[in-house]
């Protein structure tokens, strides 16, 4: 029946599939949007393509087994979705997270959020038809990866959170190689400006699109740079800081005028302000363990269990509920894409073909991340 | 004024694109920025922490270190490894579980380290191999102990 | 020395002194098609080429290295393998107009090769409306692309096709009056005058301002009007997959790519010989000395080393900017391009009344 709607055009309006397989997706999602001209009606996602059950899976593997699943969300925060996982567990466990743990956890936090919004602010203007940004914004990630390699042994999808800490110390090289990229990173974000953000074809193509305001941002579930672009406070660094973020000293981003061109500039002072972190805590780097003392096998008190952190996309939750056992009986995963993706219909309406993509851009969606 | 804007408009515009104009011309006329390794011709150098695929550390005299506890089977989040033990017989008469085969199936493994962790003896370790492209898929499943290879003395 | 205008010359006297002049005519049809045709290929290959090292250097990368010395062969194997690929015809389209669509897009682009000076007395067709032809001609490769669009049966190829529509039928607009400012200046629409007007120095110096801004207005237009970035909304990758040649693969989608790459190389080529001086060396007002030493550089130098500075500008254009929106793109043409390119041309016939520029 609804298939039988999305191949036919009714009263003159075109209704085309984008995606599963389509340029502007990066991945497996299918929208259906009906148009008329280039102006577009109504735009229907469908998901489900890369649904892999994580959360069922989770339930089978024991608390320092799961983790390391929730990498495969949302890919480009991985550090952050595995830290979430391990606050969650060391709620259960009662653990105190040594000082030198929480600031490794921090410092990787934050360049994987850099890392993401490069990679973010690459793919938005290749999505804007600017090719040239992508390879650039690629050049200042090896450089994160090469770092992640170095310490945590691998370029992706790391598991270095463990319950309790992390799962190595720092690389000898850590500190000298990060303070090298922090100094590297500070000139090309200037060159970033030059190439977009003052671009006045790019301009043109964000402001006034994909206006949100921000109560139906927020009755949307909207989190992360969408919200903040509408005004709204929303970091959870700051609203419920955990691992020695209530000590640091920095700004949360906020714009008001909630279009595409906003959410850019929120995403893009983020950056600067991850790199503000990242040069308080690199010459203070506490001594010490990186792990605390926990048992071999966990096994977490009967109970719910909730943390949240903050993605590069905006609020990450896990919810656990233990019955006592060597696996949690229910884990939830509140992801940020699937509700920043929940408001594309309403901030797509009237707005032109070219636009969606631009919007789809600046809402900063990883297709994994929605679907889980 | 009407025409002072339009013209400041159309000034500002063309500026912010000779600018961007100017970055990627830039990069044409110097390449020094390039860092493209030519892959087949130039490796990178992986750091020692690189995680590519489960190997078990043997010395020169065909030993290794894993006592068959099994801890690694349990600590895999995807039934990635599967220990098969056997009774072996000591000097003084008792008999001893020991390691049979280590069976590793690289098709599964997500590279978490949760094994290595897991280790008591430090019998397997990471290896920075990363070309694991096979034809048969049955070619990615591994005995890790090497044929007639042996535990190590001293290590329980 | 020996020129091209000489070898042409010969080759008209050797085929005239023994055969009728029916015949002659015939067989040097046949000599410049065949020339044409290789023209197109080697054009293809190198802008190709060309496109892909620009790109690659723009954006920090190698760019194609490995086939032949310094990848130059790497165009040559993707023709190869673009010819081996199978050429599949969608079902319900319209086979007809789906497969005479790249007929016509290349057609268009042969057809408009026709009044070029190549260099002094080797051209095709010495027609006395030179500009006037190409800018008519230019129109009719849009008809190809909406067929395209039309014919694949693909909601993104018409839409694609669509855009081009507006995009090119806006743009020819603006091109033409900023090519109507030096046919002012010039008094001729013959190419050949145009050049030879150039005689002592090029439009674009010797007109200043006004012909400046008819060419970043020229520019800006034959950008938009052979579909390239920032003005690629017909194929506007992110948005309809490829625009109005979605659905075309191997050689049908490879004429279409051709067709591109020379319609870059002829509106730079116009865009050369407009302000630039085609062939015409670089010669400044009575300095005999100076100019006599630039006449030692061959004519085809000068007008091939031009047409492609040209062309990099423009692939330069294309690694650089983001996509306009379609409605942008319009709002760009009818309100700051086209009310410019009038004043402008305005300016300019003042300018050539008044007699106010370099002589």
């Amino acid at each position: 029946m609804q298939y039988e709607e999305v191949a036919t055009t009714q009263d003159g309006n075109l209704v085309i599939n984008v995606g599963p397989q389509h340029p502007a997706t990066h991945g497996v999602m299918h929208l259906v949007i009906t148009l008329h001209g280039e102006t577009i009606l109504n735009v229907q996602p469908h998901l489900g393509y890369i649904h892999r059950s994580i959360e069922k899976m989770c339930e089978s593997l024991s608390y320092r087994q799961f983790i390391y699943s929730t990498s495969r969300m949302d890919y480009l925060s991985s550090h952050i979705n595995n830290h979430g996982c391990a606050l969650a567990v060391e709620k259960g466990l009662q653990v105190e997270v040594p000082e030198r743990a929480k600031v490794i956890r921090v410092l990787m936090d934050e360049l994987t959020r850099i890392a993401s919004h490069v990679l973010w602010w690459g793919a938005m203007a290749m999505d804007v038809g600017a090719l040239t940004p992508f390879f650039h914004a690629f050049r200042e990630r090896e450089l994160i990866n090469d770092i992640m390699e170095e310490t945590c042994g691998a370029r992706l999808t790391m598991n270095y959170m463990v319950p309790g800490g992390v799962m190595f110390d720092l690389h000898p090289n850590f500190v000298k190689k990060v303070k090298e990229f922090v100094a590297f990173f500070r000139t090309k974000i200037d060159e970033y400006d030059t190439l977009v953000t003052y671009n006045v074809i790019f301009q043109e193509r964000m402001k006034n699109v994909g206006v949100i305001s921000a109560a139906d941002a927020v009755s949307f579930g909207c989190t992360g740079p969408v919200l903040r672009a509408c005004g709204v406070k929303s970091d959870i660094r700051k609203l419920a800081p955990y691992d020695g973020y209530e000590k640091l000293n920095f700004e949360e981003p906020l714009e008001t005028a909630g279009d595409s061109y906003a959410r850019y500039l929120v995403r893009m002072r983020e950056l600067r302000e991850s790199l503000s972190i990242i040069d308080q805590l690199i010459d203070n780097i506490p001594e010490g363990e990186f792990q605390a003392k926990t048992k071999a096998v966990l096994k977490l008190p009967k109970g719910e269990f909730y943390s949240r952190v903050e993605t590069a996309r905006g609020e990450f939750g896990v919810y656990i509920i233990s019955e006592g056992g060597l696996t949690p009986y229910r884990i939830h995963f509140r992801s940020p894409g699937f509700a920043n993706l929940s408001c594309l219909n309403h901030i797509a309406k009237g707005q032109k073909i070219g636009d969606l993509v631009a919007m789809m851009g600046t809402l900063d969606l990883v297709i994994p991340d929605i679907d889980r | 004024m009407f025409i002072v804007d339009y013209i400041k408009t159309v000034y500002n515009a063309s500026t912010s694109l000779l600018k961007g104009m100017r970055m990627t011309g830039y990069y044409f006329f110097n390449h020094k920025e390039i860092i493209t390794l030519q892959y087949p011709d130039v490796k990178q150098e992986l750091p020692e922490r690189f995680r590519g695929e489960v190997v078990m550390t043997h010395d020169e005299k065909n030993e290794h270190r894993c006592t068959g506890c099994t801890a690694c089977e349990l600590a895999c989040p995807n039934a990635t490894i599967k220990i098969v033990t056997k009774q072996e017989l000591q000097p003084d008469g008792k008999k001893k579980k020991a390691l049979e085969t280590f069976v590793y199936h690289l098709e599964l493994c997500t590279m978490c380290n949760l094994c290595i962790v897991a280790c008591p003896t430090d019998a397997i370790k990471m290896a920075q191999t990363f070309e694991h492209s096979v034809f048969d898929r049955n070619q990615l499943t591994k005995k890790l102990n090497a044929p007639g290879s042996k535990l190590m003395e001293g290590v329980e | 020395m020996i020129s091209l205008e000489h070898i042409s010359q010969s080759i008209h006297e050797a085929l005239s002194a023994s055969l009728n002049s029916t015949l002659v005519l015939l067989i040097e049809m046949a000599i410049a098609g065949v020339l044409v045709i290789a023209l197109f290929a080697v054009l293809g290959l190198v802008l190709v080429f060309m496109e892909r090292k620009v790109s690659a250097y723009m954006q920090i990368r190698l760019g194609p290295n490995r086939v032949g010395y310094k990848g130059f062969a790497q165009t040559a194997a993707d023709t190869l393998k673009l010819l081996i690929k199978e050429g599949l015809t969608p079902d319900g389209a319209d086979k007809f107009l789906f497969n005479l669509a790249p007929l016509l897009v290349i057609i268009v682009a042969m057809l408009i090769m026709a009044p070029i000076a190549f260099t002094k007395g080797f051209q095709l067709w010495d027609i006395n409306i030179g500009v006037l032809y190409v800018s008519a001609v230019s129109s009719i490769g849009v008809i190809g692309i909406l067929m395209a669009g039309w014919a694949s049966n693909n909601k993104y190829s018409l839409l694609g096709a669509m855009r081009s529509g507006a995009q090119i039928v806006s743009y020819e607009l603006s091109a033409g009056l900023s090519v109507l400012t030096i046919v002012i200046l010039v008094g001729s629409l013959s190419i050949n005058d145009i050049i030879a007007s150039q005689q002592n120095g090029w439009w674009i110096f010797k007109g200043h301002i006004p012909v400046l801004i008819s060419f970043v207005i020229f520019v800006i237009a034959v950008t938009a009007e052979t579909n390239r970035a920032p003005f690629d909304l017909a194929e506007a990758e992110s948005e309809l997959t490829a625009g109005f040649h979605t659905e075309y693969s191997g050689m049908r989608f490879a004429l279409f790519f051709l067709a591109e790459y020379v319609n870059i190389f002829i509106v730079c080529a116009i865009g050369a010989t407009l302000f630039f001086g085609g062939w015409m060396p670089f010669h400044i007002g009575s300095w005999e000395a100076f100019n006599h030493v630039m006449d030692f550089i061959p004519g085809i130098v000068w007008f091939f080393g031009k047409v492609f500075a040209l062309i990099f500008l423009i692939m330069w254009f294309r690694w650089t900017f983001p996509r306009l929106r379609v409605d942008q793109l319009l709002n760009l043409e009818w309100k700051y391009l086209l009310p410019i390119a009038m004043f402008n041309l305005l300016l300019t016939t003042v300018m050539a009344i008044t007699g106010f520029y370099f002589k």
